[in-house]
């Protein structure tokens, strides 16, 4: 019985494997977008973008809190810590004005990608 | 105050929610308090200690480690899951029956207990961690306001418990028969959902990049970022921009989950029958 649940165990973490499959980076074609985070403000406050391209943004908090950059539309949410960088990657997107903030300050840390 | 309440409410809502339901599957299980409180207490824990190390974890994989680290723990909890429904349609019977005067059930149940205690560590852990960041970020920072924002955050937290116990209660108001099948696909759709996630995590990662069109766009008509939306995030994975590697593996998780289901469960149950 403990082998069948082993074996149970097996095929699951196997087919998990199997969906998971590592498929190489293809962040090289990726557009980067360099913004930075201090005092509960974006800058640049906007930033654009080419349509129908992955995009990377390099995002740097030079706070002295964490900050949790979000974009409902963008599907994004990302934790970066005080004097940290993080690199958010968004997929290809139609042209369109999309909104970000950073959670903890969400009624003044506003910035936005301009996708055209 | 207000603003703190609504993050942190926002960050708890989703453990609230897994916690209830666990808490209800578990009911007819000894002990099970000590186990769902320890994977509760756990979860916290570690949420501290990964809010600690925020940096360097992010800094790990290429600025990846976070998204890589949520994808790890929802795939464990995704395994710890699929197993627990295994093992209850193989044991279930048997723990409502005799084995549980046997004392028996301590033991068998204290396996699948376990389980379950890593699925609500990993979901207070998960959203635990942010909650953490903020408000250590707010009491650090030690302005006037700070108390009130810490009192918004601890009422959000105790409104987390609130969704916790209406899950609870809802759920054992279902009879203890009808309790067991209801229970197995909430179960069931929890895996699969936490499964795409832990997908949509690593493609935010650029790890998983095959099958990244979005099927379909259904945020006009519920954004999965609306209260409801979220319910029915955390409960039956819904998004609202699925591509299609979510999607198959969503799918695939719940095809597992009925073939292992099947292949496992069957016996006890025939068992049962024939005594």
């Amino acid at each position: 019985m403990s082998l069948s649940r082993m074996l149970s165990s097996a095929t699951l973490l196997a087919a998990i494997a199997l969906v998971f499959v590592v498929f190489a980076a293809d962040a090289e074609n990726a557009v980067e977008i360099q913004l930075s985070y201090k005092d509960k403000k974006f800058d640049p406050a906007e930033i654009g973008a080419p349509a129908n391209t992955p995009i990377a943004i390099k995002l740097r908090n030079l706070g002295a809190g964490a900050m949790e950059f979000e974009s409902k539309t963008l599907h994004v949410e990302k934790v970066v810590a005080a004097g940290g960088d993080a690199t958010i990657n968004v997929r290809a997107q139609k042209p369109g004005r999309y909104e970000f903030f950073d959670e903890y300050n969400e009624k003044t840390a506003r910035g936005a990608l301009v996708v055209k | 105050m207000i603003p703190a309440l609504i993050i942190v409410f926002r960050e708890v809502f989703e453990a609230g929610l897994i916690v209830g339901i666990v808490l209800a599957v578990t009911r007819p299980v000894p002990h099970r308090n000590r186990w769902i409180g320890g994977g509760v207490l756990a979860g916290v824990l570690l949420a501290c200690v990964v809010a600690a190390f925020a940096g360097a974890l992010s800094n790990l994989f290429a600025g990846m480690g976070q998204e890589l680290f949520n994808a790890a723990i929802l795939s464990l909890a995704v395994v710890m899951l699929t197993w627990h429904n295994v093992w209850m349609a193989r044991h279930g019977s048997e723990l409502a029956g005799e084995l549980r005067r046997a004392g028996r059930a301590v033991v068998e149940g204290s396996k699948s207990l376990l389980a379950l205690a890593i699925v609500v560590g990993v979901a207070v852990l998960r959203e635990g961690s942010e909650v953490v960041l903020f408000l250590y970020g707010v009491l650090a920072a030690g302005s006037d306001t700070s108390w009130s924002v810490a009192l918004g955050g601890f009422a959000g937290l105790a409104l987390g418990a609130v969704i916790c116990m209406l899950t609870y209660f809802g759920l054992v108001r279902i009879p203890m028969r009808k309790l067991f099948t209801t229970t197995t696909v909430l179960i069931a759709l929890l895996a699969a959902g936490m499964a795409a996630q832990a997908a949509a995590f690593l493609e935010k990662a650029n790890w998983l990049t095959a099958m990244d069109n979005v099927v379909w766009d259904s945020g006009w008509i519920l954004s999965d970022t609306s209260i409801p939306g979220r319910a029915l995030h955390t409960l039956i994975g819904y998004t609202d921009q699925p591509t299609e590697m979510q999607l198959t593996v969503y799918l695939a998780i719940l095809a597992v989950t009925f073939v292992l289901m099947r292949l496992y469960g069957a016996p006890a149950k025939a068992a049962a029958i024939r005594s």
